[in-house]
């Protein structure tokens, strides 16, 4: 498998995108005039984290990046020391996200690695639930610190109260400490995702990998589906869209609530009515937190959610109440999901022909099972909840950047640096309080300008899949599952980048994410946003899925998508509604036009289309 | 060897045994018949009595076998014709076989014996709703299916026969298949004398099949027993078992019946019946047929189905023969032709994958330390 030299890939500027590389931090940077760094560079194999980034990063918007590529490298490297396994190095090119995981080569020091990652990995496993629990009131309160936050204006003279109160302190002061405060709580909930996360996937890893020993040809989704059916909150928020499509009905408000697209129309006329307010108080109730669900997957500043959005899960919850109307059931399908669930647990375990195997069976589904919740769960605190509530006290600071002419739209602030910010917060409040005119009203405004052109050109630019020296075998376990990278589909991603004229292309392979085979019209939705247009049957194409997609999975026959594995939210959701799925694509929503006729096949990962 | 009780060796068996059938209908055998009819036939007796779709027919029994040598002296004969053969001796052993072996494919059946097969073929044609239904005829071994048992002879099959005149032929020469050179040599030198072997001879009727494989329950690259590996082409089975063609090849997952592997090849001859001569034939399948799949969909899942159904009734994998009949409808054509134990990996002894503590974590340790291999 042959791949780009990242520098050579880097080399090729897009025209009118020369410096660039100002808009990110500079040790992302693919360098030339480093030797040791650049052959280091050049010997490590490099993916385009797709599963993350679907789009060219937003200079603001590396904030998560930067954040992940600190926590999840820690705690593999420096609190459980993971024998084998260091970090996962990251890069940016064209604002594309490239990461490589690090390995410990060393035997030696693999060796030395092993009694500290027993006892520390340890502590973890053996008290899961206990340090589980603990773990969702620091993220609780966490949460509630953000929510409280305040982001100051500053007011021409401060209130009488600095003075009376004799605070010391000035609002520019609180400004700069709330930003920074802000940052620092993202950053530590980041800290808190990874807690348990490397460890989760670890053991659920492992158990793919013990099955798949004993059962050579096992569909990886079978294993997963081991561990399905158990409640997690990642599901709760179209939950409530149920709750709320039955509460509907039963209220007799369902015309009311069915009338428009608009919300503010519908939460308009249902205000008319006493049923109308009882059904808005029930919403008011599941607003809080579920609505903080985001409309994409939480990662970017564009990501709103439905509290943001509320034409989106009134949308979800319109198409529940048609499917009432027609007598149809909206319920996941819970208990047959967990007898056959048991029923192939038990079958696949008949089939384990010794009993010391049988025992390691047990153990280690026992292990998948109690890291499940959390590898789920964390999403939605982190994410969705902390996440849309991040972004929102960060317009708040926008608003006074624009109020003092440094950006000239809230939603320019995402084209700075953090750091930028925060000097230009510094300029503000020091002109501020000296009574002059900021410096960056008169940078800040063309730079951002600038920028904008240049995360156009980035958008039009292809990112390759890979780049760097393949190794023989991918061995980093988190990178299987969660990016669903390995031989095979670097092959098949390979493959696809020699055909010259996608328009001929008729075949595509990914993972089989759920089983089954079905034909039927593709409809490529780039963003929730356009899955109002699906049809009854439909398939969905899609970059990657996310939970306030769950609405969509009412509608459609089958789902393909660009990036994600066995355990992506496709694939699990799938499995539950027993449709097929296939993952992990690499380039589905690139080759595959709204209209096409597939043939979709969830058991062997295979997707034809018909031209 | 397994079924040394069946196989004394120095000790005469009797000419006749009282009480014991010349023929006998094939769903009257199961797996304890092995002496009576040889191991093809007891176990798709087994098989019939399991519930299992397989085409009826009759055996010729061992004891059928012994009436019909020890008329007219043959046994004597044939036990003269091979008595101080020197086993070394490649010429001497295929001029004593080929001389036993004509003398026995031109001895005729008794009046008794052949009327017992006449009646029973028959009633096999009636029982078909067929005039002269068209049957394979094949050699059943007492003793085949062991692992050393290459002295019970050639297994010889014969395809779409019709008539009762090539049944009887085609039987002589199943009976007469004992005596190959290198079977006798075999006997020689382990010393069992040719009157202490016996082999029956089966009678089935044939599966006009659309197409025929062979099936798996074991996966017989990896050892994998949660999968059934299915190979098929077009026509009957033999093209698949004799290696003539690459067939067409499925791997259905055993515990939910999905496919999850095919690899449609291209299939470049079959073997099947000529409708005029009435004779089986390889052909060559025609261009545009060459790379369509041979077994439909919701065939493959029957047909696996059936095989976990087998599977289970054995308790063991299974190397299953089938085919699907081209005259009947769907939900029944499916038909099993022959079901033996698996014996590559079964007799295979494979180290536990499991880490020395069982513990979940040490597993994940050792799994760590050595790496994850990902194809």
């Amino acid at each position: 498998m042959k791949f780009p030299v990242p520098h050579d890939v880097k080399a090729k500027t897009i025209p009118g995108t020369e410096g660039w590389e100002r808009m990110y931090p500079y040790q992302y940077q693919f360098v030339t005039d480093d030797p040791v760094r650049n052959q280091y560079e050049k010997e490590m194999f490099w993916f385009y984290d797709g599963l993350h980034y679907p789009e060219p990063l937003y200079p603001f918007d590396t904030i998560w990046d930067e954040a992940w590529y600190l926590a999840l490298s820690q705690y593999n490297n420096r609190i459980f020391m993971v024998p084998p396994v260091r970090g996962v190095d990251h890069r940016i090119i064209n604002g594309y996200v490239y990461i490589s995981p690090v390995p410990v080569k060393d035997p030696e020091e693999i060796g030395s690695r092993v009694p500290h990652f027993m006892e520390r990995a340890g502590h973890y496993y053996k008290n899961w639930d206990d340090l589980e629990a603990k773990w969702k009131v620091k993220m609780e309160a966490t949460i509630r610190e953000l929510e409280k936050l305040e982001i100051p204006r500053l007011a021409d003279m401060e209130d009488l109260s600095v003075v009376t109160g004799a605070l010391g302190e000035s609002k520019g002061y609180h400004l700069l400490k709330n930003y920074d405060d802000l940052i620092n709580l993202g950053i530590k909930c980041w800290q808190y995702h990874f807690e348990f996360l490397n460890l989760g996937y670890a053991a659920y890893v492992f158990f793919l990998d013990f099955v798949q020993k004993l059962f050579p040809s096992i569909p990886a989704q079978r294993v997963t589906q081991m561990i399905s059916g158990i409640d997690v909150i990642m599901y709760q928020p179209d939950e409530e869209l149920k709750k709320l499509a039955h509460l509907a009905v039963e209220l007799h408000v369902d015309e009311i609530v069915n009338s428009s697209p608009e919300w503010t129309s519908v939460e308009a006329a249902l205000k008319n009515s006493p049923r109308g307010t009882q059904w808005l108080t029930s919403l008011n109730l599941s607003r809080e937190p579920w609505f903080n669900v985001s409309t994409g997957t939480g990662w970017f500043h564009h990501d709103r959610s439905w509290n943001d959005a509320m034409n989106i899960p009134l949308t979800g919850i319109q198409t529940y109440i048609q499917k009432i109307r027609k007598g149809e059931s909206i319920e996941r399908p819970m208990e047959q999901v967990r007898a056959e669930r048991d029923r192939i647990t038990a079958e696949y375990r008949c089939l384990i022909e010794k009993d010391e195997d049988r025992k390691q069976f047990d153990e280690l589904l026992g292990c998948a099972k109690t890291v499940f919740p959390y590898v789920e769960n964390h999403l939605f605190y982190v994410e969705h909840w902390f996440h849309s509530v991040f972004w929102n006290k960060m317009r708040e600071v926008a608003a006074v950047m624009k109020e003092h002419g440094v950006i000239a739209d809230v939603e320019d602030v995402w084209l700075m640096r953090r750091d930028e910010i925060k000097q230009a917060l510094w300029d503000i409040v020091t002109a501020w309080a000296t009574g002059v005119a900021p410096r960056g009203t008169q940078t800040w405004p063309k730079e951002v300008e600038w920028r904008k052109g240049v995360m156009a050109k980035f958008k039009e630019w292809n990112a390759p899949p890979a780049i760097g020296t393949a190794p023989e075998v991918i061995q980093e376990p988190f990178t299987i599952v969660l990016w669903g990278v390995t031989n095979k589909s670097l092959a098949d991603w390979a493959a696809v980048q020699e055909v010259k004229d996608p328009d001929s292309i008729t075949e595509l392979k990914g993972f089989a994410g759920s089983p089954g085979v079905i034909e039927g019209r593709a409809r490529v939705c780039r963003t929730v946003g356009e899955v109002g247009q699906l049809q009854q049957g439909e398939i969905l194409v899609a970059p990657t899925t996310s939970p306030s997609w769950a609405p969509a999975f009412a509608k459609i026959g089958a789902c393909v998508t660009d990036v994600g594995g066995v355990m992506s939210h496709a694939a699990i959701v799938c499995r539950e509604y027993g449709m097929p799925a296939v993952v992990g694509t690499g380039h589905a929503t690139k080759i595959i036009k709204t209209g096409m006729l597939l043939r979709v096949d969830g058991s062997t990962g295979a997707i034809t289309i018909a031209r | 060897m397994g079924s040394t009780s069946t196989l004394q060796p120095r000790t005469p068996a009797p000419a006749r045994i009282p009480g014991q059938p010349l023929v006998c209908w094939l769903e009257e055998c199961s797996k304890d018949s092995v002496p009576l009819v040889g191991g093809k036939c007891s176990s798709l007796g087994e098989l019939i009595n399991a519930g299992v779709r397989v085409p009826p027919g009759f055996a010729l029994t061992t004891q059928g076998f012994r009436s019909f040598l020890s008329v007219g002296g043959l046994d004597r004969e044939i036990a003269h014709l091979t008595h101080d053969i020197d086993v070394d001796d490649m010429d001497a052993l295929e001029r004593a076989s080929a001389h036993v072996r004509s003398v026995i494919e031109s001895q005729p059946f008794t009046t008794e014996l052949e009327d017992t097969v006449a009646e029973c073929y028959r009633k096999l044609s009636v029982r078909c709703g067929v005039p002269a239904v068209p049957v394979a005829v094949r050699s059943s071994a007492t003793a085949e299916d062991l692992p050393d048992a290459s002295f019970a002879g050639q297994q010889d099959t014969y395809l779409w026969i019709r008539g009762v005149d090539g049944v009887l032929d085609r039987m002589r020469r199943c009976m007469s298949s004992l005596y190959t050179a290198r079977a006798i040599a075999y006997r020689k030198q382990r010393g069992y004398g040719d009157e202490q072997v016996a082999i029956s001879v089966g009678i089935q009727k044939m599966a006009n099949a659309y197409t025929a494989g062979v099936m798996f329950t074991i996966h017989p690259a990896n050892g994998d027993r949660s999968v059934i590996v299915i190979d098929s082409n077009f026509g009957f089975g033999e093209s698949v078992v004799s290696g003539e063609v690459t067939p067409d090849h499925f791997v259905v997952n055993k515990v939910t019946l999905d496919i999850i592997d095919r690899t449609i090849s291209r299939k470049e001859v079959c073997c099947t019946v000529d409708p005029k001569t009435q004779q089986s034939q390889t052909i060559e399948v025609p261009h545009e047929r060459q790379t369509v799949q041979s077994l439909i969909d919701d065939e493959i899942t029957e047909l696996a189905w059936m095989g976990k159904q087998i599977e289970m009734h054995y308790g063991r994998p299974m190397d299953i023969e089938w085919a699907v009949d081209k005259n009947l409808p769907s939900g029944g054509n499916i038909f099993i032709l022959q079901a033996r134990p698996e014996t590559v990996w079964s007799s295979r002894p494979r180290p536990a994958a499991a880490a020395r503590s069982g513990s979940a974590m040490d597993y994940i340790l050792t799994s760590m330390l050595a790496g994850k291999k990902v194809s």
